[in-house]
This record gives C-alpha cells, sequence and structure tokens, in this order.
C-alpha cells in the first residue's frame, strides 16, 4: 500500500526491476508476518500460518506475495465468495501490505493487478473489499486502482450488549419493518 | 451532500488545472469551460493560491498552473479550505438532544457525515481525474 512518504528509499523504477508476483509458499510466512507486523504493530504467528492453509495454493484463493531480490516486500490474499445476501460469484480481498522501506514503488499496485489477473481468470466479474471507515491509506490506495463504493453497506454492532439492541421495548417486534 | 458554490468552483478549478500541470488557464478561461461567474472564480482561485494548490504566472499568456501535489492532495482537502463540511447533523438543536429519540437520530445522521467524510478523503485529485474514463470503460466491457 502507499504511504504518504514523502521520499521513497526505493525508486520505482528500481523498486520494479526485477519484481516478482508469485503464489506464496509456507516458508513466506515469517516474512509476511514481519511486514504486517510492522504495519500493524501487532505480531499474529498463529493467524498467518492458518492463512496460509487456509488460502496458500487452494482453489479460488489467492494468496500471493511481491519477490525481490530473494526478499518478500508484499503480500496479498482473496478469495471468491459467492451469494452473500444475493451477491453472485465475486472477488474479495481481504489482506494486502508492503514493506514500509518498499512503499511508494508500485509494488501494492502490481499486486493487486496480479490478484485482479487471476481473479479474472476464474470468471469473476466484480471485485469487492471491506476497510475501516478511518483506514484512508488503503481506501485512497483502493480508489486509485478504480474500486468505488459499491452495491453492499457493511454494518455491525456490538454483542457485548446485544440484547440491549435485540429486545423490542414493547415486546413484539414492529410488524413490516422486520427482516426474515 | 450539497457544495457551497465557491467549493464547486474550486474543486472545477483545481482539477481542471491538474489534469495538465504544465499548461496554464485565466480565470476567464475556466470560468468560460464551466459557465460560471468569473469575479467569483477570481476570488476562488486566490484561496486555492494561498493554499499552495495553484500559482499565478504574470505577463502575456499568464494565467494559473497547478502546483500542488494530485496525488497525495483529496478532496477533501480542497472542499475544507471552504469550511464546508459541516460533520454536525447529529447535534440536535436546543434541548432536542436530551430526548432518546433525537439521540438516536443523531447517531443516523452521524454516521451518514462520516461516511461521505471518509470518501472525500480517499479520493485524490489524481484518482478523481482517473475516473473520468472507468465509467465508459466499464460498460463497454458489461456490453
Amino acid at each position: 500500500m502507499p504511504p504518504p512518504t514523502p521520499t521513497p528509499q526505493h525508486p520505482p523504477s528500481q523498486t520494479l526491476a526485477g519484481l516478482a508476483i508469485r503464489d506464496a509458499r509456507a516458508e513466506d510466512m515469517g516474512a509476511v508476518e514481519e511486514i504486517d507486523a510492522r504495519i500493524t504493530g501487532l505480531a499474529k504467528h498463529d493467524y498467518w500460518q492458518l492463512a496460509f492453509t487456509r488460502y496458500g495454493g487452494r482453489a479460488d484463493r489467492w494468496f500471493l506475495v511481491a519477490e525481490h531480490a530473494g526478499r518478500v516486500t508484499g503480500f496479498i490474499v482473496g478469495e471468491q465468495r459467492a451469494w452473500e445476501f444475493g451477491s453472485p460469484p465475486c472477488g474479495w480481498i481481504f489482506a494486502i501490505g508492503v514493506a514500509p522501506d518498499r512503499r511508494l514503488g508500485g509494488i501494492g499496485s502490481r499486486l493487486f493487478e496480479a490478484i485482479v489477473g487471476r481473479m479474472r481468470a476464474a470468471g469473476l466479474k466484480t471485485l469487492r473489499t471491506m476497510l475501516a471507515r478511518d483506514d484512508t491509506l488503503n481506501m485512497a490506495f483502493f480508489r486509485s486502482q478504480g474500486m468505488m463504493g459499491g452495491a453492499f453497506i457493511q454494518l455491525e454492532m456490538p454483542l457485548t450488549d446485544a440484547e440491549a439492541h435485540l429486545q423490542p421495548e414493547e415486546g413484539q417486534p414492529e410488524k413490516g419493518r422486520e427482516g426474515p | 451532500m450539497k457544495l457551497q458554490k465557491a467549493t464547486l468552483f474550486a474543486l472545477f478549478s483545481v482539477l481542471e488545472l491538474a489534469r495538465d500541470p504544465g499548461r496554464q488557464m485565466s480565470a476567464a478561461e475556466i470560468a468560460e469551460a464551466y459557465g460560471i461567474s468569473v469575479n467569483h472564480l477570481a476570488k476562488v482561485l486566490r484561496v486555492l493560491g494561498r493554499a499552495g494548490l495553484v500559482e499565478a504566472a504574470r505577463g502575456v499568456g499568464g494565467g494559473y498552473r497547478f502546483c500542488g501535489n494530485a496525488k497525495r492532495t483529496s478532496l477533501y482537502d480542497v472542499i475544507d479550505l471552504f469550511g464546508d463540511i459541516v460533520t454536525d447533523a447529529g447535534k440536535m438543536p436546543g434541548s432536542a438532544g436530551e430526548t432518546e429519540i433525537a439521540q438516536a437520530l443523531g447517531r443516523v445522521l452521524s454516521e451518514v457525515d462520516e461516511i461521505a467524510v471518509a470518501t472525500l478523503k480517499s479520493i485524490s485529485l489524481a484518482t478523481l481525474l482517473k475516473s473520468r474514463h472507468w465509467q465508459g470503460r466499464r460498460l463497454a466491457v458489461s456490453q
């Protein structure tokens, strides 16, 4: 993901020359975990091991890495999802990361283009993702790739005080306003 | 969301100039292209100049040119120069804010505000300029 760093440590041409985008391997997970930890400040060893088991080398799931000079410098993970509230099969991206010292070099764009190519080859016609509302950095990146607000809206609620939300005050749901 | 005229004129100007940073355009040329008041536009361009987004070139053939960073300037940044982003829809007048209904309504209106701001912050001038071609391309692909 390209951050607003004013001076990239590697000029784009230098970064992109020799850059390879390939399927992730088990031995890449250490580098992936390190990149993610540097971005988020949180090491998630078990999560990335499980993510590779679930998404590495699977049909309709894509776990790709960017490699330059023998070093993994970025990753992207996505999958095919289908029929969630009527949505025909579509591609989902749910993780992307580029080593902070290699940003602004087009690596994120190359990863994005690669996974989009895989999804197109799988016959998918729509790509979706979900981001935190205040994650301007990633949202700007995805928008710069052509993504826009879509036909679905993300909703959530805290489960800790769910009863307060679920119990109608008068004991009966309002007719005609409730879902299933 | 409805923007004030000055804000819209600013977006027109900065985007028109940013599409070709090497080109200079006079206020009259921009005003003519968008069918807007040149006097009003001149004031807007001064604000954009003070913000470092455009600069005026003096002399014959002078005009304005874009001098900002199109990849690092968001639509929000431009709109915010004119104080045109009001995110207090959730605040209720008078003592209404003390009622549960007004508070619940305020939360919904605040949610709409937050989504609007997040959207405007995430779209750079460069992305907006690129997006001019996306709709046509998408239609072509879908047909």
